[in-house]
C-alpha cells in the first residue's frame, strides 16, 4: 500500500472525526476537558473532602491521570462498534480497514492533547514547577498511541464475531478504573497487590504523566516497560486485525 | 495482463457460513461437540464452481433471481469478500458502485463528503482536488455542495454518490442496480456517461434487473442461477433466454 495513499486516507478520517463529533454542540471542543473535569470534582468530593485522603495537590493529582484515561476509555468504547458502525462501508470499498482504528485513535489523541494546556493552567494554579522533562510528552502520547491502538484492534475485530465483547470491554473498563492509580498513589497499594498495578499498562501511563506533571520525575522504569507492553499489545492486535479482517464483510 | 484479460475467476466458490438462532448458551453447552459440528457444516452454497473471464473494454452484464450470487460476485471482484475456494484475479483499479452512498457522513458538507468519499475509494487527496470541480458539476449540485448531505433529499445523493464514483479513473467499474434512482434526466446522464467510459475502453460489470438496460448498455451477458453460470453470451439471445426462463 502506497504511503502517501495512506497517509491521505487517514488525515481524511481524521479530519472528519473531528468535524462530526462536537459539530451540533455549542460548547463543542470544551466536552472534552470538561467531562473529565467533572469525574474529578467528583472524586475530589468523595475523597478529599469526605474521606480525606492524604495526598497533596489532590485536584491537579486527579487530572494528571484522568486525562490520559479519558483517552484510553473513549477509544477503546468507541472501538467495539467501530467497525459495526462503518457497515455498509465494510461490505462495499475495499479499503483498509484498519486505519478506521488508527483514525479513530488520533481524534481521541488530539483530545488529549488539546487538554493538556488545563493540566498546564492546574500546575500553575497550585504553585508548582514546570518540568524540563515535559519535551517527553510527545514520547509518551506516541507509545500510548500504540498500546491503545493495539486494544482497539483486537476489541474492534473480535467484536464482530463475538458481540458479547462490548459488553464486557464495558464492565472490564470501569473494573480496570479502579486498578490504575488515578485516584489513589501507586505507593498507598499493599505489597502483594503491587503486581496487579505492575502488569497494567494504564498504571505506567499514569505513573509516567504524574511524574512529569506533579513531581518533576521521569519514571524511565515504568517508561521502558510500557513501551515494550505496548507494541507486544500492537503486535498481538496487528496479528489478530490481520487474520480476521477478510471476513469482515461477511459478518457486519 | 495477458491476452487482455482484466478479470479472471478460476473454480470459485464462495460458501457463507450459516447463522441460525442461538439455541441458548446452557443447550451450546450440554451438547458442545454437536454444535460444534453444525457450526461447520450448515453452509449456503452462493457460488458453486464459477469459472469466466472478463476482456479490457467489454461491458459485461450479470443478470439472475434474487439470491443468485450476483452481488457476491461483485463483492468478490471488488476485494472485499474472498473465494472459500478458487481464484481471482483482478489487472487494474476497481471502484465499484455499489453502494453509491457508502461512505457519506450526514454531517459533513457534499464537498468534504467528495473528498471523504475520494480517499475510501482509493485516491489521493491531490487526486480527489483535481477532480472535485468535475464532480461537482456532473452532479449538478453546485448550489448545496456547501451544505450538510443530511439535508439533501435521496436523490441529490445519489447524484453525489454516482459523480463521485464514476469521475473517479478506475480500469474496471462494478455497478449493482443503482441507476434506478434520480430523476429520468440525470438517469438519461448517467447512461451517456456509461457510454463515454465504454469508449474509453475501460470495463464495465453491470448487475441488473433492469433487462432492457443490460441488452442496451451490454456487449456480453451471463445468467446466474443458484451460484452457476447457466448461460454466457450475446445479450439480445441470453436476455430473450432469461426472460422466457421467468416466465
Amino acid at each position: 500500500m502506497n504511503s502517501r495513499y495512506y497517509f491521505d486516507l487517514i488525515t481524511e478520517l481524521v479530519k472528519k472525526e473531528l468535524k462530526v463529533r462536537y459539530k451540533n454542540s455549542v460548547l463543542g471542543y470544551l466536552w472534552s476537558v470538561l467531562s473529565p473535569l467533572a469525574s474529578a470534582f467528583v472524586f475530589f468530593v468523595a475523597f478529599k473532602i469526605v474521606i480525606r485522603l492524604k495526598i497533596e495537590n489532590y485536584a491537579l493529582f486527579l487530572i494528571s491521570g484522568l486525562f490520559c484515561w479519558q483517552w484510553f476509555v473513549n477509544s477503546l468504547l468507541a472501538s467495539s462498534t467501530l467497525f459495526l458502525n462503518n457497515a455498509t462501508l465494510i461490505k462495499k470499498v475495499n479499503f483498509p480497514r484498519n486505519s478506521l482504528v488508527y483514525s479513530m485513535v488520533l481524534s481521541d489523541a488530539l483530545h488529549f492533547v488539546l487538554s493538556i494546556p488545563v493540566i498546564i493552567l492546574f500546575i500553575f494554579i497550585f504553585k508548582q514547577k514546570i518540568s524540563i522533562y515535559l519535551f517527553l510528552l510527545p514520547l509518551f502520547i506516541f507509545v500510548q498511541f500504540f498500546l491503545i491502538s493495539g486494544i482497539s484492534l483486537i476489541v474492534s475485530s473480535i467484536n464482530l464475531f463475538f458481540r458479547d465483547l462490548e459488553r464486557l470491554v464495558l464492565i472490564f473498563t470501569n473494573l480496570l478504573f479502579y486498578v490504575t492509580p488515578i485516584i489513589y498513589s501507586e505507593s498507598m497499594v499493599p505489597e502483594k497487590y503491587k503486581i496487579f498495578i505492575y502488569l497494567n499498562p494504564m498504571a505506567h501511563f499514569v505513573i509516567l504523566y504524574r511524574g512529569i506533571f506533579l513531581y518533576n520525575k521521569f519514571e524511565y522504569l515504568n517508561f521502558l516497560f510500557v513501551c515494550v507492553l505496548s507494541f507486544i499489545v500492537f503486535f498481538i492486535g496487528y496479528k489478530i486485525y490481520n487474520s480476521l479482517q477478510w471476513k469482515f464483510a461477511e459478518v457486519v | 495482463m495477458k491476452n487482455g484479460t482484466v478479470v479472471e475467476l478460476e473454480n470459485v466458490s464462495k460458501y457463507y457460513p450459516l447463522y441460525h438462532t442461538f439455541i441458548g448458551i446452557k443447550n451450546f453447552l450440554f451438547n458442545l461437540p454437536k454444535a460444534i459440528k453444525e457450526l461447520k457444516t450448515k453452509k449456503l452454497c452462493a457460488l458453486n464452481n464459477v469459472s469466466f473471464k472478463v476482456l479490457k473494454g467489454e461491458t459485461l452484464g450479470i443478470i439472475g433471481r434474487n439470491g443468485a450470487g450476483k452481488s457476491t460476485i461483485l463483492g468478490l471482484i471488488a476485494g472485499v469478500l474472498k473465494p472459500t475456494y478458487g481464484k481471482i484475479n483482478v489487472y487494474g483499479k476497481v471502484v465499484g458502485l455499489l453502494e453509491l452512498q457508502a461512505g457519506f457522513h450526514p454531517d459533513l458538507t457534499g464537498y468534504e463528503n467528495i473528498i471523504l468519499n475520494g480517499v475510501l475509494l482509493g485516491l489521493t487527496r491531490k487526486e480527489i482536488l483535481a477532480k472535485v470541480d468535475q464532480i461537482i458539476e456532473f452532479s449538478e449540485l453546485k448550489n448545496f455542495i456547501n451544505q450538510p448531505v443530511r439535508t439533501y433529499s435521496s436523490g441529490m445523493l445519489a447524484r453525489l454518490g454516482f459523480s463521485c464514483a464514476i469521475n473517479i479513473d478506475a480500469d474496471i467499474i462494478l455497478i449493482d442496480e443503482v441507476l434506478a434512482v434520480g430523476d429520468i434526466e440525470f438517469q438519461k446522464k448517467c447512461y451517456q456517461k456509461i457510454e463515454e467510459i465504454k469508449q474509453q475502453n475501460k470495463t464495465i460489470i453491470f448487475v441488473s434487473h433492469d433487462l432492457d438496460a443490460v441488452k442496451n448498455l451490454c456487449s456480453r451477458v451471463i445468467i446466474l442461477e443458484k451460484g452457476k453460470i447457466v448461460k454466457d453470451g450475446d445479450p439480445e439471445e441470453v436476455v430473450e433466454i432469461y426472460k422466457k426462463s421467468v416466465s
